[in-house]
């Protein structure tokens, strides 16, 4: 090995190399064109991209639209019931549910259901209905029937559907006082959907300004925060509730003990949330551009709120996407405990705490039928929050 | 940790005095409206010996140094000492959370795993759909209708934790049989929402590592695709579950409060309920504070299980004190 290794590099003594600066304008697209796909994906905006990536998730999508249409159904629920959900059918006191019939004997009819005969059996003491196959009752659309006030404020009868006044008529069957289950059920979707919502706006307030002040600020502002939530998570947070509850006067009206329910589920839900700010905040605090707007001389809230949190927004809004359904099974358990709303507030909590013995299970299952709107809601929220998530980081 | 748990205490207690009114005064209401006559005498002298004419701040302090001595205070509707009404049932409810827990994981771990390496197949839409549904039934009601079905096809009875001729029996292999008998539905009624969860967490956890430049390395130089899996994704993606152990306990307690109510499950659940809604204070506030403690000391070592599981977490832990 006595040569020596030969460099890729040029020789010492050779000649100095010629530095070349062409003076020709330079113009990227003669050395890379892009195609108008390309083009496309590269200028869309931040938000686009989330949309297409959000698009892709087809349960999530569609979930989506579920979700929005039971929503907006809620501002209608007085005229998307058959009856006022108040209205009890004293003579039709645990009917089961009914189908809607098109023919009947052989000749279309349009939409209609049998009549139905009770009988008292008296061996078991309670009431059988059968169909009357001879009485039809005839449906109609767009019509006027039971009374109601729309939110309370505006009196009407319009309805989608409904049956002559006094008739039969309870797809989903009737509860113990003979009121309409269906309606019942649309009506507590405004009270059940509404509770996750208003709850997690209070979760997200808290947890924006509590996480954000701990992560922006930093040394003992952060240790209490960190305390406080290590706290309330270590206690079970039905015991929480129950005495949250408990402190509210009796004498309240049903709407005050609404919001004092949702404040209370909104109260003890953000530690999560206050704990991902806090953590995107610490890494987030030491980037440029904050260190640029503190010099610039903009305040902690205007530097947290303006340019810190919009840069996890999607990421937060997820997260609490999949909170919502804590806050309507809570609601259902605090109802159930019978610490949640009380009549006449209808919610589907409030609703299954009627279907909470066996019996019900037995005799009357149709009372159970509520919790089937619960869980569509809630896992129509989960596949939505999935999908949220995913599109949340559009680069990924 | 122990400021953690002097705050807890106090929130604790602060929960507890929170609804107006007191244990006599329900007392009270109980006698009245059972017809019974009051007189102010035997009221104030009942107030008197449970200490409730004292200020919050007394009372608490008391409270708290008789806990830390060991001794947790009085039953005033079981009118007995607090440990000895929770005594009995804790170990019960100790039993049915460990049972919970250990479900949980036997069902979550495979199928997340599944989910992760077969991500949008049928199967992982499908097993998340069925995770999510237990997740959505609200747990009251999957106990009542378990029950009913238990009743009505297999014949047996599931309320209660053993069969009723077991009870106040010493420890026998019948009875041992019979009580994991009635555990079945209500650890599975319990560990359905928990379970979806961590379904979820491990698929999410272990596709984030499946995704790294690693496992690509670790495959392409030919490691058995089993082994690329366990060796490092799965045991980096377990690092949320070892973190996540002591806060499990509060959920599952809260979980398993409802459920025994529906089942009639002696387990602690019950009685604190009862016990909060009639304020009898010293039984709910020790028996709280006793979950509390445990469930720090659960977070505090799962912290050091995640130092041993990952060297990166004890080393950054040290540089940043």
């Amino acid at each position: 090995m006595s040569e020596k290794p030969t460099s890729a590099l040029p020789k010492e003594d050779t000649k100095e190399l010629h530095h070349f600066v062409s003076d020709a304008p330079f113009d990227l697209r003669s050395v890379q064109t892009l195609t108008p796909e390309q083009e496309k994906i590269y200028f869309a905006s931040q938000l686009t991209l989330m949309w297409w990536k959000f698009k892709k998730h087809r349960v999530a999508v569609w979930s989506g639209v579920f979700l929005l249409v039971i929503y907006a159904s809620v501002l209608f629920s007085e005229f998307l019931s058959p009856w006022n959900y108040q209205t009890k059918h004293t003579k039709y006191i645990y009917v089961p549910p009914q189908g809607i019939h098109l023919f009947h004997d052989g000749k279309f009819e349009g939409p209609f259901v049998y009549e139905l005969k009770r009988k008292l059996n008296l061996e078991t003491m309670t009431r059988e209905y059968t169909q009357d196959k001879k009485k039809i009752v005839k449906l109609s659309f767009f019509c006027s029937g039971d009374n109601y006030h729309w939110m309370g404020l505006i009196s009407g009868d319009n309805h989608l559907v409904c049956a002559p006044i006094g008739k039969p008529f309870f797809l989903l069957g009737t509860d113990r006082l003979g009121r309409d289950m269906l309606s019942r059920i649309i009506q507590g979707a405004r009270i059940s959907l509404t509770i996750g919502l208003i709850g997690i706006a209070v979760s997200f307030f808290l947890g924006i300004v509590i996480g954000g002040a701990a992560g922006y600020y930093g040394g003992w502002v952060d240790m209490v925060v960190q305390r406080i939530i290590e706290v309330l998570q270590s206690i079970p947070t039905i015991p929480l509730w129950l005495s949250l509850s408990a402190i509210m006067p009796a004498s309240w009206s049903p709407i005050l003990i609404y919001f004092g329910i949702t404040i209370i589920l909104g109260l003890l839900d953000w530690t999560g949330l206050a704990r991902a700010v806090r953590s995107k905040l610490l890494s987030l605090r030491e980037e440029d551009y904050v260190l640029a707007a503190r010099l610039i001389g903009a305040g902690p809230s205007r530097i947290i709120g303006r340019h810190l949190v919009p840069g996890f927004m999607s990421h937060l809004i997820a997260s609490a996407t999949i909170t919502i359904p804590t806050m309507i099974l809570g609601e259902t358990a605090l109802s159930f405990l019978g610490l949640g709303l009380r009549e006449p507030i209808t919610s589907w909590g409030v609703l299954l705490n009627e279907a909470q013995n066996i019996n019900v299970v037995a005799i009357f299952p149709w009372l159970m039928i509520p919790v089937v709107p619960v869980i569509l809601v809630i896992i129509a929220f989960n596949f939505l929050g999935d999908g949220l998530r995913d599109a949340a980081d559009p680069y990924k | 940790m122990i400021p953690t748990l002097v705050l807890a205490s106090i929130v604790i207690f602060t929960i507890i005095q929170l609804p107006p009114g007191d244990y006599v005064e329900s007392y009270i209401g109980e006698l009245l409206a059972a017809g019974e006559s009051v007189d102010l005498e035997r009221v104030e002298y009942l107030r008197a010996e449970y200490g409730l004419d004292q200020p919050m701040w007394k009372r608490y302090l008391l409270w708290i140094t008789n806990f830390v001595q060991g001794d947790f205070g009085y039953s005033f509707e079981n009118q007995r000492p607090v440990s000895e009404v929770v005594g009995n049932r804790l170990w019960l409810t100790i039993l049915v959370s460990f049972a919970t827990i250990i479900l949980t994981w036997v069902i979550a771990f495979p199928i997340g795993i599944y989910s992760a390496t077969h991500q949008y197949s049928w199967g992982d839409y499908g097993l998340t759909f069925l995770g999510l549904l237990g997740l959505a039934t609200p747990n009251f009601l999957l106990a009542l209708v378990m029950m009913y079905f238990a009743q009505t096809i297999f014949g047996v009875s599931i309320g209660g934790l053993m069969d009723k001729e077991f009870i106040d029996q010493p420890m026998s292999w019948p009875k041992f049989w019979s009580v994991l008998e009635h555990l079945i539905v209500p650890t599975v009624v319990i560990g359905t929402a928990g379970t979806a969860a961590m379904i979820r967490r491990i698929r999410a956890n272990l596709l984030d590592e499946l995704e790294k430049q690693y496992v690509i390395t670790a495959r392409a130089k030919g490691v058995p695709p089993f082994k690329a899996l366990v060796k490092y994704p799965l045991r980096m993606s377990l690092n949320f579950f070892v973190a996540d152990i002591g806060s499990l306990l509060p959920s599952i307690i809260s979980g398993a409060e409802i459920v025994s109510i529906v089942l009639s499950l002696q387990t602690t659940g019950p009685l604190l309920i009862t016990a909060l809604k009639s304020q009898d204070m010293y039984l709910a506030g020790s028996f709280l504070m006793f979950l509390a403690t445990l469930t720090v000391i659960g977070v505090l070592l799962s912290d050091i299980a995640l130092g041993f599981l990952d060297p990166r977490i004890r080393l950054q832990g040290g540089a940043d004190k």
